[in-house]
């Protein structure tokens, strides 16, 4: 018989507290689990963060504050050359709108020919981003407007550039706003030149989609501009997407995958748009989007000569 | 009469220590940013055990991942797993000079980064960029000025 005991015998402490430590690991890793495969506890999620917004509302503070005495800090030469920048800018959109609202009219004449469901205007909701860091491997910003100005689940979000994503969650006073660069993330998209059709995932990276099973034969071109398709009802179409970059085999090598650079401001940003009002055509005008088949179906040609074929046809 | 401890200094920290994970940052710093929870709770389970256990580091990692938005559970399993460990140490660890200490908790902010990336990967996650790995040396120039201020407001006297 030793004399000493030794190190073996373990104190009643330090089981206790090996178990506690096994029951919260427990815990989590069931809430992880059941957090990933989403479901219920999605919902008792965004309960919770109801209770969350004023953390997040003290957080964007700082910045905000920041901006309001750059605002009041700016010099007069400042303000007079942003003036001068913001007329020119203004000028040139004025000139590029005339020209769009010539197409847009014939456009809309041109699908009042084809008796095809007009699509609806154009009407959005200015929302401010509140400026706050979430957990950098997930794509979503927080929007400084929720369920009480009217931002619903579902809605559609871009910017002046093009799509930046969809509304996932929110509360009365803020939205959370899944990016298209989120790897939960898919877009059907259609190639403006050639009208392919594909899907554009997230990687869960700002600057960088990713397009996949791209048929080898497919007319796929670096360059292409990426628009939304408007299949799948979520995303009305003719939204840019973003430009393809790169085009290369996948691993399987029957098919291409390509690197798309997002057409929208991702990173940084202040404001954003959000589509209100979008429903998704009736099934009769389903086609209507997939350019090649619907386009040689088009009645005598119209009566005025078009100097320009319409911009959301992409007909060749 | 004086009190040794004043009791707002906890809650006040850790509230903070929540708002420093989320002000924004510029791109070029986010990686930098340090896991000032995790340093506040390293200093609560050393200092007051009684107050701030296994249950407490559990339930403030959940509101994190509330806050932050990340997944639910992952930073809750993280703080806890960084609150057992100290827990053990903590006898051995409140007698090392300050010096010392830090390279510990620099060392236990490496392990929770080794964690966050093994769940990371068993659930399929993106991964934090390899330039995170720098927040953890940063947390651990962090500890003594962040020791030294925590200790100054908790034991100041009053009046």
């Amino acid at each position: 018989m030793p004399p000493y005991a030794g190190p073996s015998a373990a104190r009643p402490g330090d089981v206790a507290g090996v178990l506690r430590l096994l029951v919260y690991l427990v815990l989590a890793v069931v809430l992880m689990v059941l957090d990933h495969r989403g479901g219920w506890l999605r919902a008792v999620r965004a309960q919770a963060e109801v209770a969350v917004q004023p953390l997040w509302w003290l957080a964007g503070l700082p910045s905000r504050a920041g901006l309001a005495l750059r605002e009041d800090a700016v010099t007069r030469t400042q303000l007079m050359r942003d003036n001068k920048l913001l007329r020119n800018a203004l000028l040139v959109s004025g000139a590029r709108n005339a020209r769009l609202q010539a197409a847009a009219a014939e456009n809309a004449r041109l699908r009042g020919l084809l008796a095809s469901a007009e699509r609806g205007r154009l009407d959005v909701q200015l929302a401010a981003i509140l400026d706050i860091d979430l957990d950098p491997t997930r794509q979503r910003l927080v929007l400084d407007a929720g369920s009480g100005d009217g931002v619903r689940i579902g809605q559609v979000v871009i910017d002046a550039g093009g799509l930046m994503g969809q509304v996932i969650a929110t509360t009365p006073t803020t939205a959370t706003v899944l990016l298209i660069t989120d790897p939960d993330h898919a877009v059907p998209a259609v190639v403006a030149r050639s009208g392919v059709r594909l899907m554009v995932y997230g990687g869960g990276r700002t600057d960088a989609l990713h397009a996949a099973d791209v048929p080898l034969s497919a007319d796929v071109r670096k360059g292409d501009v990426l628009l939304t398709s408007g299949m799948g009802e979520r995303f009305p179409p003719g939204f840019t997407i973003g430009t393809v970059q790169a085009l290369r085999p996948d691993d399987s090598r029957a098919f291409l995958e390509g690197d798309v650079s997002p057409a929208a401001q991702l990173d940084r940003g202040r404001d954003v748009l959000l589509l209100r009002g979008y429903k998704p055509p009736p099934a009769p005008a389903a086609r209507a989007p997939a350019p090649a088949a619907g386009m040689p179906a088009v009645p005598p040609p119209a009566q005025a000569a078009s100097p320009q074929p319409p911009p959301a046809g992409g007909a060749r | 009469m004086s009190r040794a401890r004043n009791g707002w200094v906890l809650p006040v920290s850790l509230l903070l220590a929540l708002l420093l994970g989320l002000v924004p940052l510029p791109a070029i710093l986010q990686p930098l940013r340090p896991y000032w929870l995790a340093l506040v709770l390293a200093y609560w389970v050393l200092e007051e055990p009684e107050k701030i256990g296994l249950g407490a580091a559990f339930l403030l990692g959940l509101v994190a991942d509330l806050v932050f938005g990340g997944l639910l559970g992952e930073q809750a399993m993280r703080l806890t797993i960084l609150a057992f460990i100290l827990d053990r140490f903590r006898a051995r660890m409140r007698f090392f000079p300050l010096s010392q200490q830090a390279l510990a908790i620099g060392g236990l902010l490496l392990n929770d980064r080794v964690v966050g990336a093994v769940i990371h990967l068993v659930l399929g996650a993106p991964q934090y960029p390899w330039t995170f790995w720098w927040a953890a040396l940063l947390g651990l120039l962090l500890w003594a000025p962040l020791h030294l201020v925590l200790d100054a407001l908790r034991l100041r006297r009053r009046g």
